[in-house]
């Protein structure tokens, strides 16, 4: 394909088929049904696998195949209602899928038209029975899709879907209409900044890449080694559009200079390897990669290469040593990447998330990106929520949204009635934010004042029986592991820093240990020499500043207020309440609850070992933890 | 170093060295070629001894003591077999705080062996991993390829009992 003609004609054709999969459309589309089952990693876990053999079997039988389509798609974002199914015309919506329901969905839906309300995702449907649009539903209504735009919308196997919903058509407006300077200026107007954590402004880092060394060989990468435990948004951009990366990475080698780009993934992530090597061979096949690419001179090639675990690689040097092929230790700044980088070569590095809003901002123009969002950060965010909370899943809202929009409305509270008690964002690197700063408009530079920070966009939710201490020890025993070893601060500070929390939440610790544990997190943040030890210590430091009452009560009251820290745990039995049943004593690990039948019961505190196992089994509730 | 290190004696085939040399053959000349190479004879292997990495060593051209460096550094490659059955738990953040801690140590208990070891028998090993990306269904865990999700301590003897 060399001209714009051909990619219209293509996008011309695939308009109807794309373009019928909304909820309200005026395109007909030569089947009857689109039905689009999700294929992104939850629910592919919850069996949506099954589901779509089960459903073709049956369209099969039913002699259907020609009325209904079939689509398995990226993430629709409802994780936790997995597997998902959605139905154009009318875009309806069924949650909790299951093989079983198939029948039904092909007998009732698809033959007779009636929609199977039992079936539907339950916010679509009111006390009256009367149906809801899906975007009007809570978990909807607030977001605001860009990099998430196709996802759950188009089949990720198929480029030419792509090319339905314009894709491609950016590089080609930038290969034939525009020079690297105005691609450059585009981005820097638009104030887009990396998605990845850092926040650094993307067209900055692309003119430094483009200018700090003029000529010969440089390289675009693509980071997509997405290691905050809890934050998946870059895998279901890859997993649900894997072209709009390719596309993003081809315009910015354009815009610096470059013929060859790296995609580094996670090799944990096997569905999201597979769609970008079928992405890339297909925008191969069609000429959007390889040799001048739409007949102009410009030709850029990616390659992928797989990560084999290691959190540290997230940082730019320490990924542009892995791909070299050595042990993923960071480099000392300066140089920088865009002067000395990949190979010693000038590179830029950009995060899945960042390069998925590229192609948006050059169709639409800067101005358009940058009136959504705050002062300093523009556009939108995607977060993957997590933990306690209702509904887990992926978002997408304009920066600036508060907390509590995401937490309340989209994510639709804390489940069994539990108390809120801190949102942590950013990871490993970031913080707890409490509930008190519920209203505060989250972006780039607000998050980093109350302590915590954008990262890649992991958020999850804790409640009341979540111990902070316990969850700041869970961050530092993640960041020993991960830790390089390469500086010394890293390397030993952050184990020191876990063995003083490991000792706070054996009941072992003492006043001036919270001392040292502050003093120590400010000289790790200022001597390591990458990100990753520049920000371990902010997990501590988050949960000091705002939860300091904890950690008192474990170091001088020796108590676990949330009741998780199990040296500091004692089980009791209740005689009142103990009907002397037995039950507890044959269910204890250890041996050592004693008693005699129909006796009250005693537990021997040096025997037991906190299982928690008595206190499930006592169908009395005599048993409780102190 | 030697193969006494580890649990069980290396027993690579030829065929399984002709592969490797196929894959070493034909990947050595891209820029960076150690990560992908050793990705795949991981594949062919199931894990890389190191009789293997002295394999790729001597064909590369590259020190043993960088390629042992290289290994040991990610998680992901792995010195010793895995059993029949891996079992992954997710100890990543969403999981953590919906107590996979707890299903972690169960499944300790019951099969007796820590992180990354192997049962004896050579049926079941154990790992924890790093976020699977399933948060939705947290607390999750593997078995092989088979993801089970929303689990408590208590179906952990339900779940192993079927690959007994």
């Amino acid at each position: 394909m060399k001209t714009l003609a051909e990619l219209n004609a293509i996008r011309e054709e695939m308009e109807k088929t794309v373009g019928f999969r909304q909820e309200t459309n005026d395109f007909a589309d030569d089947y009857k049904y689109h039905v689009l089952v999700c294929g992104g990693t939850g629910c592919t876990s919850s069996g949506s696998i099954d589901i779509i053999n089960k459903l073709n079997a049956e369209l099969e039988a039913n002699n259907l195949t020609n009325d209904v389509k079939v689509v398995k798609t990226g993430c629709h974002g409802l994780c936790a209602l997995g597997p998902i199914m959605i139905i154009y015309p009318g875009a309806v919506f069924y949650s909790k899928m299951s093989v079983d329901k198939i029948d039904r969905v092909v007998s009732e839906h698809l033959i007779n038209g009636n929609i199977i309300k039992e079936f539907l995702y339950p916010e679509m449907v009111n006390e009256a029975g009367d149906i809801t649009p899906l975007s009007q539903t809570p978990f909807y209504k607030k977001q605001h899709r860009i990099a998430l735009r196709n996802c759950g919308k188009i089949n990720p196997e198929c480029i030419d879907e792509y090319i339905g919903t314009r894709g491609y058509e950016a590089l080609n407006k930038v290969l034939t209409t525009m020079s690297q300077d105005d691609v450059i200026k585009c981005i820097l107007d638009s104030g887009l900044r990396g998605r990845g954590g850092g926040g650094f402004p993307t067209g900055r880092k692309w003119q430094l890449a483009k200018d700090l060394v003029k000529g010969g060989q440089k390289y675009v990468c693509c980071n997509a080694d997405e290691g905050d435990p809890g934050a998946f948004m870059d895998r279901s951009v890859l997993e649900g559009d894997p072209h709009v990366v390719l596309e993003a990475m081809a315009i910015a080698g354009y815009a610096i200079g470059a013929s060859q780009g790296y995609i580094y993934v996670r090799a944990e992530y096997p569905i999201a390897v597979d769609r970008l090597n079928i992405a890339i061979s297909q925008a191969r096949e069609k000429g959007m990669l390889g040799e001048n690419i739409f007949g102009t001179d410009f030709s850029f090639d990616i390659d992928l290469r797989l990560g084999a675990g290691a959190f540290v690689c997230g940082e730019e040097t320490a990924l542009m040593t892995s791909i070299e092929g050595n042990r993923g230790e960071p480099r000392p700044r300066p140089p920088f990447p865009a002067e000395k980088g990949l190979f010693m070569k000038p590179t830029i590095l950009n995060n899945v998330e960042t390069y998925a809003n590229i192609p948006q901002i050059i169709l639409n123009g800067a101005e358009w990106f940058a009136s959504m969002g705050t002062e300093k950060s523009k556009g939108t965010k995607v977060f993957a929520l997590g933990g306690k909370i209702n509904n887990t899943g992926l978002v997408e809202v304009p920066m600036g949204t508060t907390l509590r929009e995401v937490i309340e409305d989209i994510g639709g509270g804390i489940p069994n009635g539990k108390k809120f008690k801190a949102a942590q964002t950013g990871g490993p690197s970031g913080g707890c934010i409490p509930a008190e700063h519920f209203d505060v408009p989250i972006d780039y530079d607000n998050l980093i004042a109350i302590g915590s920070m954008m990262g890649s966009g992991g958020l999850i939710v804790m409640d009341e029986d979540n111990c902070m201490v316990d969850i700041a020890k869970f961050f530092l025993e993640f960041t020993v592991d991960e830790s390089c070893g390469k500086c010394t601060p890293c390397r030993i500070g952050t184990k020191r820093l876990y063995e003083i929390l490991d000792k706070i939440t054996k009941g072992q610790g003492t006043l001036e240990d919270l001392d040292k544990l502050e003093e120590l997190c400010y000289y790790i943040k200022e001597n390591s020499l990458c990100g990753l030890g520049q920000t371990a210590p902010n997990p501590v430091l988050s949960t000091l500043r705002y939860f300091k009452d904890e950690y008192i009560a474990h170091v001088v009251d020796k108590k676990c207020p949330a009741g998780v820290c199990k040296s500091l745990l004692r089980y009791e039995i209740d005689p009142e309440k103990c009907r002397g049943c037995t039950m507890c004593a044959r269910q204890c690990p250890a041996g050592a609850i004693e008693g005699t039948v129909k006796n009250p019961h005693v537990i021997n505190s040096d025997k037991c070992v906190k299982c928690g196992a008595c206190m499930d089994t006592c169908k009395f509730g005599a048993i409780s933890k102190k | 170093m030697s193969s006494t290190k580890c649990s069980v004696p290396f027993s690579g085939t030829p065929e399984q060295e002709a592969k490797l040399l196929e894959v070493i053959n034909s990947l050595r000349d891209e820029q960076g070629c150690l990560m992908p190479i050793l990705q795949k004879a991981q594949d062919i292997y199931g894990y890389l001894p190191i009789e293997v990495q002295t394999i790729i060593s001597n064909e590369l051209n590259i020190p043993l003591e960088k390629v042992y460096g290289v290994v040991t550094f990610y998680s992901q490659f792995s010195l010793n077999p895995k059993g029949k059955y891996n079992i992954s738990v997710c100890l990543g953040t969403a999981c953590y705080v919906k107590g996979s801690g707890d299903i972690f140590a169960k499944l300790q208990e019951i099969l007796g062996i820590d992180n990354g070891g192997c049962t004896a028998d050579g049926k079941f090993s154990l790992e924890a991993c790093r976020c699977i990306g399933a948060c939705g269904l947290a607390p999750v865990m593997t078995v092989n390829d088979e993801v089970y999700g929303r689990l408590t301590p208590d179906e952990i003897s339900g779940i192993l009992a079927k690959y007994e």
